[in-house]
This record gives C-alpha cells, sequence and structure tokens, in this order.
C-alpha cells in the first residue's frame, strides 16, 4: 500500500490571456520512508502540483486523483484538508523569511501550530516546541524559543520551519526547494538534517529543487518535469547514468563537468558547455504533440504530431520516459547515441533544398 | 604576487570598505561600522577569468563594487592597467569606466522596464557620446547579433523576454564599449540550468573574441571551476586563498575552502554517497564585529589558540607556489582527515562515461 498515490494529476488556470495548463497528467506514488525527487525548470509545474495536493492553488480547475491514507486529497472537502494538512503531510517553503511572521516570536508560532493540531495544553505545547527546536539543531533552544523571527539567521529560520513541519508528526514532508535561498555550507547542514530526520522519523519526503545536485543526494526516486508533465522517472542512478528522455540528457549536459573542464585546460571544443537551445515553451500555447520538440536536437516528424506517453524504457522495471526514441537507448555512452540517431535519421523526411533567400 | 606589471589589469592593495551604522531620528549617531571589505589584495591579469566565491555577506559583491567605483574606497588602493582610480573624481573616472563594465545577477532588476531594449544597449554609447543617431542604431543591432539577440526585436521592452535574454540584454550593454574588464557578480546564478549554460558558453565566446578579462563573482562552485583560470575565496571581508583553478579544487589550503568545497552539491548520485561532508558549526559571524585574530576561528577545525590573536597573512606557505597563497597559520595537508573531505564538486564527464569508470 502507497502512502500517498497520486495519478493523472492535471492542474490549469484560466486567466485573461487564456488557460494556463500548469500540470498536465503526472502520477506518481511514494512509500514510507522514502524520498521523492521533483526536478525541472522554474515553471515546469513542480510547485504547483506539491501545492495542489494540499488545496493550496486557489482558482485551479483541478483533475485526477490523490490517494492518501485511504481518501482522496482532491475531492476533500476544505474542513477534511485541514486535518491533514500540518497534521499528516506538511510543508516546507523556500523562503523561510516570508513564511514565518515578523511580529510573533518564533516559539509562539510554532506552539500554535501545535495546539492546532493536538489537544495540548500550553506548557506541554512550549516543552514540546524547545524539544522540536533542540531535534532540528537549534543551540540553547530555551532561549532561542522566545526570538522573534528576524533574530534567526537564514539557517536558522529553515530549521525552525522544519520544526513546526515536523511539530504534529507527520507522515509526509513536502519540501519546495529548502535549501535554495541558502548559501552551500548552510544547505548541507539543513540538507543533513532532513536526511537524520527522516532516519530517525521515518517520515516520507517529497524533495522539489531545481538543483540536479540537491536532488542526486536526496532523492531515491527521481521525477523530472517539464512543461506540465513527468517526462521521466527513474530511481535515481538510472536517472544521472542512464537517462533515457533528451530533456534530461540536456539538463545533465548542460551542467559543467570533467570533462568540460578536462576541453577547457587542452583548449579544446569540449570547453563550451552543450546547453539546451531555446526556452520553455509558454503554458498557455504548449507547441503541437511533444512539448519538448522545439529544443530537442532528436526530434522527429512524429514529436511534431503525438505527444508520447510515459512508457517503460529498457534496463529497470521503474524507468519510465516519454519519448519516442527506441526504449532501449538509454545512458550517454556512444552507443545509445549511435541507437538514437539511426532511428532520428529514418524519422525525419529529409529538408526541403534551401531557397534562395532566407526569411 | 608572482606576475610582472604589464601582465596585470587590476591590482588592489589593501582595499578597505566600512559602512557606518546610523541610528537615532536625524541618522546622525555612527553605532559602529560593518566591515564589509577589510583589506583585499588581489591581482587580475590580462584576458584571464579570476573567479571570486564566498557565502552571502562575505564582501564580495561590495569588493565588485569597490574595484568599478560604484562605492568609494574607506581606504587602500585599485590600479587599473596602472593608474590608481580608487582616488579619482567622478568627472576623472568617466575614460576608466569605459573600460571597465559589469553584469549583474538579476536581469530583472538591472533593466529600466519603461526604457526600449535598443535604447538600454545604446545608453554607453550615448552617455560616452561615441556613436551617433544611424551609426549608433547600427552598432546596437551588431551587438544584439553579436550576443545571440535578434536585432529586429530593437524596440521592445525588457518585459517582452525572458530572463536568459535579458541577461543578453546585460552583456551586451556591458560589451558595448569593448571594455578590457568586465565585472560579472552572478551573471547566471538566477537562470535556469539549460540557460545558465547558454549565457556561460556566450561569456566564454566572447572573451576569446575580444580577449575580454572577466572578474567572475558566483557561489555556485561547478560553474567557477568551469570558467575561472584562478579562483579567490572570500569569508567575512577578507581573501583567505588564492590559486589556480584547478589546483584550488585539487589541493585546497584553507580550512574554509575545504569546506565550502565538501558542502557543494554535485549532480552525480555516486560521489554524492561516497563524499565526507565537513559540516561547519553555526553561521558566519556578523561583519560589524567580526572574531579577533583568523576570522574563521570560531568555526575552524584545525583553529588552535594562535588563531584567536593573530590574523595570519595572505602568503605562500610552506610547500606552496607562489601563485597559491592561503591566510592560515595551520594550513589543510594532504595527509590531513579535512583533505579527504574536498571532493571535487564537478559531475564526471556525461559523454563517454563508461561503465568502468562507475565501479
Amino acid at each position: 500500500m502507497r502512502l500517498l498515490d497520486v495519478s493523472d494529476l492535471a492542474v490549469s488556470f484560466p486567466t485573461s490571456d487564456g488557460v494556463v495548463h500548469a500540470v498536465r497528467g503526472i502520477s506518481f506514488a511514494i512509500d514510507p520512508g522514502r524520498t521523492l525527487g521533483i526536478v525541472g525548470e522554474s515553471g515546469s509545474g513542480k510547485s504547483v502540483a506539491a501545492l495542489t495536493l494540499l488545496g493550496l492553488s486557489p482558482g485551479a480547475d483541478v483533475f485526477g486523483s490523490a490517494m492518501f491514507e485511504g481518501g482522496n486529497l482532491l475531492a476533500m472537502s476544505d474542513a477534511e484538508l485541514r486535518g491533514i494538512r500540518g497534521a499528516r503531510i506538511a510543508m516546507v517553503f523556500q523562503d523561510p523569511l516570508s513564511s514565518l511572521h515578523p511580529h510573533y516570536r518564533v516559539g509562539w508560532q510554532i506552539e500554535e501550530m501545535i495546539r492546532a493540531h493536538r489537544d495540548v495544553g500550553r506548557h506541554a505545547a512550549r516543552r514540546r516546541t524547545i524539544e522540536l527546536l533542540g531535534l532540528v539543531g537549534i543551540a540553547q533552544p530555551h532561549q532561542r524559543v522566545d526570538d522573534y523571527p528576524h533574530q534567526f539567521s537564514g539557517g536558522m529560520r529553515q530549521r525552525a520551519m522544519i520544526a513546526m513541519a515536523l511539530a504534529a508528526d507527520p507522515v509526509l514532508l513536502i519540501a519546495d526547494e529548502p535549501t535554495t535561498a541558502l548559501d552551500a555550507t548552510v544547505q548541507a547542514q539543513i540538507l543533513d538534517l532532513l536526511r537524520r530526520l527522516q532516519r530517525e522519523l521515518g517520515t516520507a519526503l517529497i524533495m522539489i529543487s531545481h538543483d540536479l545536485g540537491v536532488i542526486a543526494e536526496m532523492a531515491d526516486e527521481v521525477l523530472v518535469m517539464y512543461a506540465g508533465r513527468a517526462v521521466e522517472v527513474a530511481d535515481r542512478r538510472t536517472a544521472y547514468y542512464r537517462p533515457h528522455h533528451p530533456y534530461t540528457l540536456g539538463l545533465l549536459d548542460s551542467m559543467p563537468s570533467s570533462l568540460a573542464v578536462a576541453g577547457r585546460l587542452d583548449g579544446a571544443s569540449t570547453r563550451l558547455l552543450r546547453p539546451i537551445p531555446g526556452q520553455p515553451p509558454s503554458l498557455i500555447n504548449l507547441p503541437s504533440g511533444c512539448a519538448f520538440h522545439p529544443r530537442c536536437r532528436y526530434a522527429m516528424d512524429h514529436c511534431l504530431v503525438e505527444d508520447p506517453p510515459l512508457r517503460r524504457a529498457a534496463g529497470w522495471l521503474t524507468h519510465r520516459s516519454a519519448c519516442w526514441l527506441p526504449s532501449d537507448a538509454v545512458g550517454v555512452d556512444p552507443i545509445a547515441e549511435t541507437k538514437r540517431w539511426t532511428v532520428v535519421k529514418s524519422g525525419r523526411t529529409p529538408a526541403p533544398p534551401p531557397t534562395g533567400s532566407a526569411a | 604576487m608572482s606576475a610582472p606589471d604589464d601582465d596585470v589589469l587590476l591590482r588592489l592593495d589593501g582595499v578597505v570598505k566600512h559602512f557606518p551604522i546610523r541610528t537615532g531620528v536625524f541618522a546622525g549617531r555612527s553605532a559602529g561600522q560593518v566591515h564589509a571589505v577589510d583589506g583585499v589584495d588581489l591581482t587580475v591579469r590580462r584576458g584571464e577569468t579570476l573567479g571570486l566565491v564566498g557565502e552571502t555577506g562575505c564582501g564580495k559583491s561590495t569588493l565588485a563594487r569597490c574595484i568599478t567605483r560604484l562605492h568609494d574606497l574607506t581606504s587602500g588602493t585599485v590600479l587599473f592597467d596602472g593608474v590608481d582610480i580608487s582616488r579619482l573624481s567622478r568627472r576623472q573616472l568617466i575614460p576608466y569606466r569605459r573600460e571597465m563594465q559589469m553584469i549583474f545577477q538579476d536581469p530583472f532588476g538591472s533593466l529600466n522596464p519603461h526604457r526600449r531594449v535598443g535604447s538600454i544597449i545604446g545608453d554607453p554609447f550615448a552617455i560616452h557620446g561615441i556613436a551617433d543617431g544611424l551609426l549608433r542604431r547600427q552598432r546596437v543591432r551588431e551587438l544584439m547579433e553579436k550576443v545571440g539577440l535578434n536585432p529586429e526585436h530593437y524596440n521592445r521592452f525588457p518585459a517582452e523576454f525572458s530572463g536568459g535574454q535579458r541577461q543578453r540584454i546585460g552583456v551586451a550593454r556591458a560589451l558595448a564599449l569593448r571594455p578590457k574588464l568586465i565585472v560579472c557578480d552572478e551573471p547566471v546564478s538566477a537562470l535556469d540550468v539549460s540557460i545558465q549554460a547558454q549565457i556561460i558558453n556566450l561569456l566564454a565566446e566572447l572573451q576569446d573574441e575580444f580577449g575580454l578579462t572577466y572578474l567572475f563573482i558566483a557561489h555556485d562552485l561547478s560553474v567557477v571551476r568551469h570558467v575561472s583560470d584562478r579562483v579567490a575565496v572570500m569569508y567575512l571581508g577578507k581573501v583567505v586563498e588564492v590559486a589556480p583553478a584547478e589546483e584550488l579544487f585539487e589541493r585546497p589550503r584553507h580550512p574554509y575552502t575545504v569546506a565550502l568545497l565538501s558542502a557543494a552539491s554535485v549532480a552525480d548520485p555516486d560521489v554524492a554517497d561516497r563524499r565526507e561532508r565537513i559540516l561547519l558549526a553555526g553561521d558566519v559571524p556578523s561583519p560589524v564585529n567580526p572574531p579577533s585574530g583568523c576570522r574563521f576561528h570560531p568555526r575552524c577545525p584545525k583553529a588552535q589558540s594562535r588563531c584567536e590573536v593573530e590574523a595570519p597573512e595572505l602568503v605562500a606557505r610552506v610547500a606552496d607556489t607562489d601563485d597559491h597563497p592561503t591566510a592560515c597559520h595551520f594550513p589543510v595537508e594532504p595527509t590531513d582527515d579535512l583533505a579527504r573531505a574536498a571532493v571535487v564538486p564537478m559531475r564526471r564527464a556525461t559523454l563517454f562515461p563508461g561503465e568502468q569508470q562507475r565501479q
């Protein structure tokens, strides 16, 4: 029995410019104690998907189902959701400063959270708050509990947010870019804290990030999103070493690698990174067929016509990818590359001879 | 340092920038000083890229603004092309401003939203009275083409461009007067991974074509490693280590550099699993009251009593070459436990990784 089972989640927002298709049918599941990493660039729909699960995307048209502890989150009333949000599923956001109220003491805000979900007195709540602050690694929690948010550093605020999220012993924690606003050494502390808490408390974690490094460290399973769709789902090592979808390949290639550094030292052409050309599409006017085709170096005729379903890729049972390339063309080695290009060549109509005056 | 004088484009000597903290109704009373930059010696050689890394509040952006004289220095000198520009008046500065330009982090905040892109890029010509009318238009179009923008978009407003394209506008504006030095302050931090790579490549190509010198400020170590010839590390207003890029990443000497390297996330699951981490205790101290002696000593795993008293100088230590100075009494030796934690924050090559590389 999965802890959370989301299927065909679609979220769209009607606006005066047209309908924004923020999430276009994604499915995923998570088991207790596991970490699912959702990675994608800005506008890929990763945050909207998470917020929608908790009923935090007002004004959206939502379809699909999200089964959690026997109920469908997407069909629940506000009152029912309030019993789950914070209590069973908690969330940590990117910006801890704007998530904490500047006029209230940090401890008071955590106490309030505890008392909202538990029938305990003020003193018990305060004791629990101090215990939680200690758990998330804040030194001298007895004193710091009466501090205001501005007296905390960025890293401490994020620790306080995590303490608040853990206040009611949730079984699932959704962390939306929890370290993006933090420095590298503080990020390392927070990621370490999340891993430790997960080990000790057995909480399942959905980690949303644009940072492939953070996901590589945290996730058991990786879901790559592009333009509102899951384009690839795989266990962590498969996603990084044997990816199938050209977008995943492109993301990895965009990052500086040892190869690029070596090329730089030799003055070789590999010194340049290999970015994905172009930009993400508008979510109002999506490209036909596969939304990635205008930026895809392997795009074939068929890609303009039909959006590929998420189907099994070779190798690992759980590896799925939404691409028309042959399912066994996984990885970054020359063999896979040859497989890809063989198919691509036969899948493209020959370009018309160039006319004299290009537009 | 070792570089002969005509090889040096920019030389900083004892650069200090303190900001007074003023309190009271009429902001008259001084309540102390923020020691943002506190005695920095640094050289930038012609045609090189000097990477400058450090965490929030370490003074790297303030230093950049001191170099370009957007801030006046509290003390110290800035020699640009052999001329001390640190005491020049605004008027006297004008010819030097042509030769040093800046690219900023935020492609949204650094462009006036009410002005057309063509006129933004043409500004440097207008300010310095270089090209007029049709000629200026022509030059701007050339620049737009050079940085990968469509010259037909001359009359558009910044809002009509994506983040990556706006950063290209910033690059074009910086490039307009063919400067010798471009100070890039976190030029890709606000961009998505795939777009980041486009801008990094653009900067590399422009450097080759125009022989530009870059001071490249960033907090993403893999990016810094990829672009830099040499790297300087800052902590609380001081440079703690300078070295050729490869050497800094392979053989870091300052414990803070080691901690910074070990905190960086790597988009490679196996590396992420194997590495050891140094988790620094606590947060960066306040630059209002920096710690005595070595500023890193309260958080340093190697600190001894001498470090509390005596501030170490930035000089080459025993076994180091002249171009690798470290401000530390007890630098990290290759045999130290600490050295093992400095895992190179670099994803392994994706082009032909082969299975045998993965163990």
